[in-house]
């Protein structure tokens, strides 16, 4: 096992996208491990509508890559007892927004067996899925939803911003003997059919290597106010980061990369630091993550805060349609400077 | 049949049976005068399959401890053809640290790797799970076969139909076995599904489907014996159906005011005792050996869950993750 923290990845010598990222991750990890396969809509010869397979099938064959029909209780189930037997599934699910049909098989069953068997029984497994709006795919196609997964205890929840924590996390996460929901942005996998984060291309190393699960990274030091965020919010929150360093303000960016277990320490250190805290969550609002982070500083010590805390997250309505709509509800870099303007007066 | 295998069959009923009775002796024991069901030495639901023991011991008759079983929330029957250690069972019944989980899972939660077991409190999502398994002996090279359980109410479930599809398109070595005693609850079969055997249904996903009319554990055994071989052979799955008997209410606590057919009920145990008798294999005498065996185990593994301690509250949070 090899552990490469983010700064390493400066000595990669090549740039790939994060889905290449991903894909190099499980494809690194089938070749050593004959447990891991992949099921899912779409996962062959299509690649993965958001080309999170792509290759795949033709390096390991339809016995490893298996397109599942439109069954997602039966194929989420199947994978939940194919790692029961001593498999490592990768099952994908094209979009989060899809959850609603097969959530029994997610929190009921996947989460839960280990702790019913008390501790008898491991579902070492990833359910990777596509996150996210900005492109007007509407109310049941743009949804992050993480925090509803990260509700339910016995899911770990990884969701990384760049490709190198793409593979990292991906190594890690086929790797852990947990369930592990592994929530990727589709505004950052470097599709050619999408506008895209210029991040989403990015140092790889060939080798493999793992990402902590669990473990933040503090993806711009500050001292004035941190912005506490992850997925493609990383991005505009570093946008936003440069602008307002030319008006004098100096902004952390931490990118939580995990939301269970959440890195408490790195938002506690961070908030002690600079004492103002905007967090930045392309989740809904209320009962969030947002939320979440709230809570653990004020339970920690709401003196670190100098100023109350702010929140930039999807207001409690569902993602609408129309352009200027659904940009009126993302948290956009715009949006974020304005929201650390009111954290600095 | 041979003499033996009737007489295993009979001997795993009772046995069942034997364990059921004494869990609603105690189940019931500490719940008076004002029953509370989260009361007592066995608190919380409690649905017990008296009536349902020849679906079980006649499909699990078929198989070995590598073989493997998801039951409902209905298990113990499954649970103890199947060959589970009835201290293990019975010490998760009571909520015990030495309990199969630990205490975490309870009767509709019973996890038991080394006979592949387990169960899913969920109407029908104990299916897809089954294929899981189904697909790893397969991918693995394990001649294995897995019986995936549920009830006829289940069987209006997307979860059944999905699962049918996609054991049938990739030939997985399962055996899906359908519970019809008659009662969704207090829903009657007939207020519930649209044709009268679920057998049919099968027939819709190009596999084969059976329906045993009399709750007849030697039709079970046969039924299940060409099921399972077939699977074994890796020419796919199967669906039963068995037309058994709810002889207890769909939980204990229930009062059953909704049924009419209480009177008429047979019980298979009973039934199959006097056709062996009839036939020379049992006796008196027989009988009741098996009745006192049976209950020895019984006691002993009662003995043990009482005598075992319950978790404490310090270890609540074990378990979450590996």
């Amino acid at each position: 096992m090899v552990l490469i923290e983010t700064s390493d990845a400066s000595v990669a010598t090549r740039n790939l996208t994060t889905a290449k990222a991903m894909v190099e991750g499980i494809s690194q990890e089938m070749e050593r491990d004959p447990s891991v396969f992949v099921l899912g809509e779409d996962v062959g010869s299509y690649g993965g509508i958001f080309s999170s397979t792509t290759g795949l099938l033709e390096k390991f064959g339809p016995e490893r890559i298996m397109d599942t029909p439109i069954s997602e209780t039966a194929f989420m189930g199947l994978a939940t007892g194919a790692a029961v037997e001593g498999m490592r599934p990768i099952v994908e699910l094209m979009f989060v927004d899809f959850f609603g049909v097969c959530m029994d098989q997610i929190y009921n069953h996947m989460a839960k067996i280990h702790y019913e068997s008390g501790g008898n029984v491991k579902v070492p497994l990833v359910v990777m899925t596509a996150v996210g709006g900005g492109y007007s795919d509407g109310a049941q196609h743009s949804q992050c939803l993480w925090g509803i997964f990260a509700h339910v205890p016995g899911l770990k929840v990884v969701i990384p911003s760049n490709p190198f924590d793409a593979k990292g996390l991906m190594i890690s996460a086929i790797r852990d003997d947990n369930p592990v929901i592994y929530m990727f942005h589709k505004g950052i996998m470097g599709l050619p059919w999408m506008a895209k984060n210029p991040r989403s291309l990015g140092p790889v190393p060939e080798n493999p290597y793992e990402v902590p699960i669990g473990k933040a990274s503090v993806v711009r030091s500050g001292k004035d106010a941190s912005i506490i965020t992850v997925s493609l919010s990383v991005h505009h929150a570093l946008d936003a980061a440069e602008s307002l360093a030319q008006q004098g303000v100096d902004c952390e960016v931490i990118d939580l990369r995990s939301l269970v277990p959440l890195d408490r320490d790195a938002i506690l250190e961070s908030v002690a630091k600079t004492g103002r805290v905007l967090v930045v969550d392309e989740d809904y609002r209320s009962f969030g993550l947002s939320g979440e982070i709230a809570a653990v500083i004020s339970e920690t010590d709401p003196r670190m805060l100098r100023v109350p805390l702010r929140r930039l997250a999807i207001p409690d309505v569902p993602i609408p349609y129309s352009r200027p709509l659904e940009y009126a509800v993302l948290p956009t870099a715009d949006r974020i400077i304005s929201e650390i303007k009111l954290v600095m007066a | 049949m041979d003499k033996e295998t009737r007489l295993g069959l009979y001997e795993t009923m009772v046995l069942s049976r034997s364990f059921e009775e004494a869990i609603l002796r105690d189940y019931h024991a500490d719940k008076k005068p004002n029953w509370d069901i989260g009361a007592g030495l066995i608190p919380g639901e409690m649905h017990l399959s008296a009536g349902q023991e020849p679906v079980a011991a006649g499909v699990c008759a078929h198989l070995s401890a590598d073989d493997a079983v998801t039951a409902t929330h209905r298990p113990h029957h499954f649970a103890i053809a199947h060959g589970m250690d009835l201290k293990l069972l019975a010490a998760e019944i009571y909520g015990r640290e030495t309990g199969l989980g630990k205490g975490r899972g309870g009767h509709m939660h019973l996890f038991d790797p080394s006979i592949h077991f387990s169960c899913s409190g969920i109407i029908a999502e104990g299916y897809p799970p089954a294929l899981g398994q189904a697909f790893a002996f397969k991918y693995q090279g394990i001649n294995s076969v897995v019986i995936a359980v549920t009830g006829e109410g289940a069987a209006n479930q997307g979860a059944f139909h999905e699962s049918l599809n996609l054991a049938a398109l990739w030939k997985l070595p399962v055996v899906f076995i359908i519970e019809d005693n008659d009662w969704a609850i207090s829903v009657p079969r007939d207020a519930s599904t649209s044709i009268r055997s679920n057998a049919v249904r099968a027939t819709g996903y190009g596999i084969r489907g059976v329906r045993i009319q009399d709750n007849s554990v030697e039709g079970v055994w046969d039924a299940s014996r060409t099921a399972i071989e077939k699977a074994r052979a890796g020419e796919g799955p199967s669906l039963i159906e068995v037309h058994t008997v709810r002889l207890w209410g769909h939980f204990e606590g229930d009062a059953q005011a909704y049924r009419d057919d209480l009177e008429s009920l047979i019980d298979p145990i009973a039934a199959y005792a006097n056709q062996l008798e009839t036939d020379g294999i049992l006796t008196h005498e027989l009988v009741q050996h098996i009745a006192e065996e049976s209950k020895n185990r019984v006691d002993e593994a009662i003995e043990f869950a009482k005598s075992s301690p319950l978790p404490s509250p310090e270890d609540v949070e074990k378990y979450v993750f590996a």
